[in-house]
């Protein structure tokens, strides 16, 4: 038979093959012979098996990483829903069998999601009809989910989220769906387990039957059944490509970002919380640019306190393992918010409270950040990084804030590191242009080069009307960056970037060349730049660089640097 | 009886997190009913279900009203939430 092929869509990257495994619960299913006993006994029936549901959820959960955790407790507020228990009861009342009362119920509620106009709800009839489906096995006494005994291709009309959740991940090699979109779960859960996965393949189902090879490219969106001998090379040779890539990647980790001229930059990761410190570590950081503090602070009902502040920067510390770690200040406000904060609607809130303007409006709130800060400080390399700041009256403010924070501790006896690296975000184009008498007061800056070219452009970067006109290589935001980069140096001081220029291969060759002493970028970008940096001489890097502040337009920028990038 | 009207000014509306958390809130007063409307349709502010059935986006308009002993306690947490964007 010959090779039948299919196409997707690219749900999570990555190529698989080998043995497929067909998933059609349906099948299963089916409860048109259950005879209705008396409304007591459904009503029993139904109690018992929202009560087996219930446990299987939970036993889901104990075991499910954070993005399933959420999915599952979805599922069990729905399980629990009131409105989907008078309907079930009032059927059951009426004389309906409790296998009939709740597909009624739940079909009625998915078929009202999936009247929606927005995609994301209409996705979310997939988990009622998932909750459905497993009380109604519950009623007739049969577990659902697909148990895994070799490594397989999954291929399914759809995974209902919890039959995801319930494969073995260790012998799953790719996931085939008919149904489904990008923001499915199942797309979702694969890209977050690093599963190829290509969902929405039309007709795959019909062609799929057990234990024959499948190859899945979720990067192409590609699917292939039965392949030929030549299909088979031609993905064979495109997973050793991705291996090699992957083992080069691996090998270069202890590789310094150093040009062929002997012209080195610190190479460090952001993280946003310090569980991804570790991995960062993993991928060859040497430092840690940026830890954004906002994961304590969003997401909850009252802000952190100090010790449990404490706790989370002593952990990023020491899982840096001596390493700099620069701890951000709170930067919430703008797009950012925290309603337990009660902060007022503003009207232009990029330009209003937000960072270390709120933070000055809340001295209790700062105060329980530094010293928790300064705490940790005693677990590793801490340095504390003030964001927003505009001039000399912010910095000061902020240090006088960390000095306030010190002495309270001194005062009380209390273990913290007294002297830790202070520096502040480059950000606000104020800022830049007064950087030489910034300089003086801080040990180091970083660029945050995201919000520099949003305040520099006066674009919104989030407004999508304007995505074409948000220019990190525009030759203003150069300019001042030029300037910055200059105005430390002379003070003595060094400078990073911790925006997503820095990872970009163009925003890197002229960070370089332009003398930038560490770039900040996240993990995954790290291999790339490293290779990039290792393939330049500085002196091409500066020339390029020199050449690219005489430009008028961002289109010519880069027109100059495309020849740099060929060597990555 | 408390009565509010609001305007959704977080990106995603009322996804499946914010309406968790919306529910979550409601069921911190046990004794007291809480209902959402948006348009013509009135629900069970206990009910995600029924929440997400609103299909509620950004820039929509909610009337949430609420009765029994903490009423006013119950509709002042449901604006806070609201009001801070769901913490998006």
């Amino acid at each position: 038979m010959s090779e039948q092929r299919f196409s997707g869509v690219a749900a999570s990257a990555g190529i698989a093959m080998g043995a497929m495994r067909v998933y059609r619960p349906e099948a299963a299913a089916g409860h048109s012979a259950v005879i209705a006993g008396s409304p007591e006994q459904e009503r029993a029936r139904f109690e018992a098996a929202l009560q087996q549901v219930e446990r299987e959820l939970n036993n889901l959960a104990e075991k499910a990483d954070a993005q399933g955790k959420e999915i599952l407790q979805a599922h069990l507020m729905m399980l629990q829903d009131p409105e989907l228990r008078a309907m079930v009861e009032g059927s059951v009342a009426g004389g309906t069998s409790a296998d009939a009362a709740v597909t009624g119920a739940t079909e009625q509620f998915a078929a009202l999601l999936s009247s929606l106009p927005d995609e994301y709800l209409r996705e979310r009839a997939a988990d009622v009809r998932d909750v459905g489906r497993r009380l109604l096995a519950a009623l007739s006494g049969r577990t659902v989910g697909l148990k895994l005994t070799r490594p397989v291709v999954v291929v399914a009309k759809d995974l209902a989220p919890t039959d995801t959740l319930g494969l073995d991940r260790s012998l799953l090699l790719g996931l085939v769906t008919e149904q489904g979109g990008p923001t499915s779960h199942t797309s979702i859960l694969a890209r977050s387990w690093g599963v190829p996965a290509v969902v929405g393949v039309a007709g795959v189902l019909s062609a799929a039957k057990d234990d024959q090879t499948i190859v899945v490219d979720g990067a192409s969106g590609e699917v292939v059944i039965d392949p030929s001998s030549v299909t088979r090379d031609q993905f064979r040779l495109r997973m050793e490509e991705a291996a090699a890539q992957a083992e080069r990647d691996r090998a270069e980790v202890g590789l310094h970002a150093e040009t062929p001229d002997g012209h080195r930059v610190e190479l460090a990761a952001n993280a946003g919380r310090p569980d991804e410190v570790a991995l960062a570590m993993e991928r060859g950081a040497e430092a840690i640019g940026l830890l954004r503090s906002e994961f304590l602070f969003l997401g909850r009902d009252a802000a952190p306190d100090e010790e449990e502040q404490y706790q989370a920067y002593a952990a990023a510390l020491r899982a840096a393992g001596g390493r700099r770690v620069i701890i951000r200040t709170l930067d919430i406000g703008g797009d950012k918010e925290a309603p337990y904060l009660g902060l007022p609607k503003e009207e232009n809130p990029f330009l209003g409270v937000r960072a270390l303007r709120l933070c000055f409006r809340r001295p209790e709130l700062f105060q329980a950040q530094l010293r928790a800060l300064l705490r940790a400080g005693v677990h590793g390399k801490l340095a504390v990084m003030f964001p927003m700041v505009g001039g000399l009256d912010d910095l000061r403010q902020a240090k006088a804030a960390l000095d306030q924070a010190r002495q309270s501790l001194t005062a009380e006896g209390i273990a913290h590191e007294p002297n830790p690296e202070v520096g502040i975000m480059i950000e606000i184009p104020s800022a830049a242009l007064l950087a030489g008498h910034l300089a003086k007061e801080v040990d180091f800056f970083s660029i945050g080069t995201n919000d520099l070219v949003q305040y520099t452009l006066a674009v919104d970067r989030g407004n999508r009307d304007l995505a074409g006109m948000y220019q990190p290589y525009h030759p203003a935001v150069l300019s001042l960056i030029n300037q910055v980069i200059q105005e430390a140096h002379s003070a003595g001081k060094w400078v990073g970037v911790c925006g997503e220029m820095g990872g970009l291969p163009a925003g890197a060759m002229l960070l370089l060349g332009l003398g930038i002493d560490e770039l900040s970028m996240s993990p995954s970008l790290l291999a790339q730049i490293r290779r990039l940096v290792r393939g330049t001489n500085y002196v091409e890097a500066q020339a390029v660089a020199q050449e690219a502040l005489t430009r008028g337009t961002p289109e010519e920028v880069l027109a100059l640097v495309q020849p740099l990038l060929k060597k990555g | 009886m408390a009565e509010k009207t609001f305007t959704l000014t977080n990106a995603s509306g009322m996804h499946a997190r914010p309406a968790a958390v919306f529910v979550q809130t409601v069921q911190k007063y046990p004794g007291t009913e809480v209902f959402v409307k948006k348009g013509e349709r009135e629900v069970n502010a206990r009910s995600l279900l029924s929440i997400l059935g609103l299909g509620a986006a950004k820039g929509d308009t909610l009337t949430i009203r609420s009765e029994g002993p903490q009423a006013d306690e119950a509709l002042a947490a449901l604006a806070a939430l609201i009001e801070g964007g769901f913490g998006e």
